[in-house]
């Protein structure tokens, strides 16, 4: 408990370069700046390598939104989360094949398939404690892995190749670099977005609510065990979707490349950016996408950085690089009573 | 059938020993370590380095040598535990269960790509393998390394529940692990006890890695992936936090994945001992030998 | 006077100990009841068998006639249960506000598809949550900042936060554990205020409380429990009275404690 002082809130000191930049972090615009600076990037450089670095670095942002759904805002850690990955792209590559479908159309497919994953391994763990459902996570990642390497459906160890394209209209395509590019940063934007959204409703109140106090959240009526199965099969939703761009923009998938090394990375991207913070989960994946292309000769070192990161992180900053950190308006003034009474009474059970 | 049963009862001797350590320290801390299967794979390459730079096992010297190199090994990655649980977990202690969590996921991480860094990322052939006369009990085929490494493991678990039941460390351990703030009131070193928890803990899967490098002969920098899951899901069977159970759950595990292993073919032995660890979870989540508890509110 | 809830030879074990062993009490329409006892007599564990976190091993609890004896936590809580804790339960990370939505939960109002297109039924959903969570913030006389994690508040506070966010459960019981430990004289007055208006409000009360003056001056009838049994139930004049209560409090002696100096 803290003192019997309140402590305002008072900005930390910093220089006028550290307090622009934090400005520019914290306004309400980042979002739009940072879509407009990706769909500028390739005036850039367009060369297919830069391309298809980036369109890698957008999936993976993809992913760590969809993972900060379930570590960041419901605090559930899911140690296996390349699998609902593995489950949309082999979902659609499949489907796409046998029916010889533009991926697109596979979408109805991949949904249920990811919502039956999610429900599969959280319907019995999501009733353990917490560390069980890391484990078991963990332990999941792998099945489905090995399941993958051994079905004669999913190609076996060598996998699927030759994936569709994403659609196709007559003659136009989406197969340019360029062009699926653009859809790949419009999709994962349209995906941040709304898990940003998420987060700020009723329903990402709820997780946090569980994240930060469990029985609390059961005494004021939120069913604990149905908010965590809503927010792990969202996070599988958004991982089988970025499933799905994955495929097309690879067109080959094989079990190699859905490991654990690649769940960790993902994590890593959410733990660092700072968890529960879209902003910083974003940045987090970025820099973890990008960074080692551009340290390429210590490349056998950076798993290992990795890892000592991920342990300092958290020994000196348990929440994040750059946690969320929850400010609201103090009250306008702009609610005229009566709303306020039609609101409570609304509700009124007595 | 008596195949079966021998071959699982010998893998689950493995998963005993890894188990053991898992469990202790969940049941004192709390804490899923998951960077404890990649203690066992650091066990395999300090055993590695060791007998490498001996040039081999000199013939004469044979099984003596190996102990000697088993018992510096488990000192070595028992002094790792130590420190490990000094520098990356004491500090989180009072943190947020998903903080000590992703840090020990660290910590797995940093062992195996460290290993990886210094010792390459491709598999070592370990430079003995233990081969012995073959006998037929039973109609099971049952080799002297077999019986040797069983041997081994019986022993190291011998000791360990001795050492819980009768010394007083022991017994601090049993009081930390049903009250931790108790325990500090009465006295106990908690920190201490701690201490001595991850490195025995780390020493016996340590000498589960030097073991299974003699025995199967290849060692790579991921191979406490797939062992540690195994471990903990032997410990859930046995019921997580209870020594005995940690043994019993290695080898029923080891009996149960080999029967698995035998109906659906091989390829599917890990999938069929992670749907027992769901079940297990999901049916008896306190395992064979566990208590149930009413968390206080 | 119709019966709120019934609670009937509640039980529960731990191991050996027997931390409730055949509580029984009512509580009708609009009443503010006290229980009270020594230290570890098992008073939070009756409110945590009440209210579902612990799954009694014996007896019932009715509340307005559905048996919610064992149910979980969540669907007590839905049936018209809201409750504190003894040791703060807030979320320490979130805001003031958030903290009172928290109670707000099962007002419903928006799906999560509402919130990522932001139709017009979300905003005003959320327009309504904002505003209901000031109105119960103002009920309980909250002064402090509102949009700042609530972590930053003074105890004092956080103690009035924690009733508001059960407030706004609107629920037809409220449970209270000790509402008045730590506060001082003035703060006292203002929760034995605060209990009556929120009486008013058509909310039966049970609380846990050690202060005695309060117990005295608020309550309408007072449980009381020793080693898990209920050695008295009565009027707070008849409780004071009783043999028993002295004895369980001040082992054999004459009368020190139990007056009321509120
Ligand atoms: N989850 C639990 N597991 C084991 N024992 C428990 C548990 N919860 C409570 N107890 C025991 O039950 C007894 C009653 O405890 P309880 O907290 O209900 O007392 P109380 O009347 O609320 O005391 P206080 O006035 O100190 O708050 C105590 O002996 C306590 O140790
Ligand atoms: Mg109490």
């Amino acid at each position: 408990m803290s003192g019997s002082t309140f402590k305002s809130q008072a900005p930390r000191r910093m220089g006028p370069v550290a307090a622009k930049v934090s400005g520019l972090l914290e306004s309400k615009y980042l979002g739009w700046i940072a879509l407009a600076a990706a769909l500028l990037a390739p005036l850039l450089t367009a060369s297919p390598y830069s391309l298809n670095v980036m369109t890698t670095a957008a999936i993976f942002v993809m992913l760590a939104a969809g993972l900060n759904i379930v570590v960041g805002y419901c605090g559930l850690l899911d140690l296996g989360y390349i699998a609902f990955m593995a489950v949309g792209a082999y979902t659609s590559g499949i489907v796409s094949r046998a029916f010889d479908l533009p991926l697109f159309f596979t979408i109805p497919a991949v949904l249920v398939m990811t919502i039956l994953a999610g429900l599969i391994i959280g319907a019995p763990t999501l009733r353990l404690r917490s560390d069980y459902l890391a484990i078991v996570t963990l332990g999941f990642g792998e099945i489905t892995r090995i399941t993958a390497n051994n079905l004669a459906v999913t190609g076996g160890p060598s996998g699927i190749y030759g994936i569709p394209k994403l659609l196709t209209f007559g003659d136009f395509s989406v197969h340019s670099p360029a062009v699926f590019y653009y859809v790949t940063i419009l999709i994962v934007a349209f995906f941040v977005l709304a898990s940003a959204r998420l987060g700020k409703s009723r329903l990402g109140r709820a997780w946090r609510f569980v994240r930060e106090d469990e029985d609390a959240a059961e005494a004021m009526g939120i069913h604990t065990y149905k908010v965590k199965l809503m927010a792990y099969i969202f996070g599988a939703v958004w991982g089988g979707f970025a499933g799905v761009l994955f495929a097309s923009h690879l067109t080959a998938i094989s079990p190699k490349t859905f490991i654990f090394l690649q769940s960790a990375l993902v994590l890593m991207a959410v733990v660092l950016g700072g968890m529960g913070n879209m902003r910083g989960v974003v940045v987090g994946a970025l820099v973890i996408s990008l960074l080692p292309e551009l340290l390429r000769d210590l490349s056998e070192y950076r798993y290992l950085a990795f890892g000592l990161l991920l342990v300092v992180a958290m020994v000196f900053r348990p929440k994040g690089l750059w946690p969320a950190r929850p400010h609201e308006d103090e009250r306008t003034g702009a609610e005229p009573q009566t709303a306020v009474d039609a609101a409570v009474s609304r509700g009124e059970s007595r | 059938m008596t195949q079966i049963i021998w071959d699982g009862l010998f893998v689950g001797s493995f998963y005993a020993l890894i188990a053991l350590g898992y469990s202790m320290v969940y049941g004192i801390i709390k804490l899923l370590n998951f960077a404890h299967g990649d203690i066992y794979m650091l066990g395999a390459f300090i055993g590695f380095v060791m007998l490498t730079s001996m040039g081999g096992l000199p013939g004469a010297l044979g099984i003596g040598a190996l102990l000697v190199v088993l018992l510096v090994s488990m000192a070595l990655t028992g002094g790792a535990g130590v420190l490990i649980e000094r520098f990356a977990y004491r500090p989180l202690r009072k943190a947020p269960r998903l903080a000590v969590l992703i840090t020990a996921v660290g910590v797995s991480f940093t062992l195996q790509y460290g290993v990886s860094a210094i010792m390459g990322s491709n598999p070592r052939s370990y430079p003995v393998r233990l081969e012995g006369d073959v006998f037929d009990v039973l109609g099971a085929r049952i080799s002297l390394p077999q019986v040797l490494l069983m041997a081994i493991a019986a022993i190291l678990m011998i000791s360990l529940n001795t050492y819980i039941q009768k010394t007083s460390t022991g017994r601090a351990m049993r009081s930390i692990s049903l009250d931790m703030k108790g325990s500090l009131l009465m006295g106990i070193n908690v920190n201490s006890v701690i201490t001595r928890t991850f490195f025995i803990g780390s020493a016996l899967a340590g000498a589960a890695g030097v073991m299974s490098g003699a025995y199967y002969g290849k060692i790579d920098f991921m191979m406490g992936f797939l062992i540690g899951l195994k471990a903990f899901t032997a410990a859930v069977i046995g019921g997580i936090g209870n020594i005995q159970g940690a043994m019993l759950g290695g080898l029923v595990l080891g009996l149960l994945e080999a029967f698995g292993a035998s109906v659906f073919g091989g390829e599917w032995r890990d999938v069929f001992s992670f749907v027992v660890l769901i079940l297990f979870l999901t049916l008896r989540p306190t395992g064979i030998l566990g208590e149930r508890v009413t968390e206080r509110v | 006077m119709s019966v709120v809830l019934g609670v009937n030879d509640l039980q529960i074990a731990f191991g050996g100990v027997k931390a409730v062993d055949g509580l029984t009490f009512d509580v009708h329409e609009k009443e503010i009841i006290a229980v009270i006892g020594p230290n570890g007599a098992g008073k939070t564990s009756a409110f945590n068998c009440i209210t579902g976190f612990y799954k009694p091993t014996g007896g019932s609890v009715v509340m307005e006639g559905t048996d919610i004896t064992g149910h979980r936590p969540a669907d007590i809580a839905a049936v018209g249960v809201a409750r504190t804790f003894q040791n703060l339960r807030l979320f320490n990370d979130l805001t003031v506000l958030d903290n009172v939505r928290a109670g707000m939960h099962l007002n419903r109002g928006q799906s999560w598809a509402d919130a990522i297109f932001h139709t017009p039924r979300f905003k005003r959903s959320e327009a309504a949550y904002t505003a209901e969570a000031h109105y119960w913030l103002d009920f309980v006389n909250f002064e402090g900042p509102r949009g700042v994690p609530i972590a930053n508040l003074s105890y004092g506070q956080q103690k009035q936060v924690e009733i508001s966010r059960a407030l706004a459960r609107k629920s037809k019981l409220l449970l209270l554990d000790e509402p008045a430990a730590g506060l001082n004289y003035t703060e006292k007055q203002n929760l034995l205020e605060l209990c009556r208006r929120i009486r008013d409000l058509g909310t039966s009360i049970v609380l846990i409380e050690h202060d005695m003056g309060l117990v005295m001056e608020l309550s309408e009838r007072i449980v009381v429990m020793n080693f898990g049994r209920e050695i008295a139930e009565g009027t707070p004049a008849e409780v004071k009275a009783n043999p028993a209560v002295i004895e369980a409090y001040l082992g054999k002696d004459e009368e020190v404690e139990i007056d009321d100096n509120a």
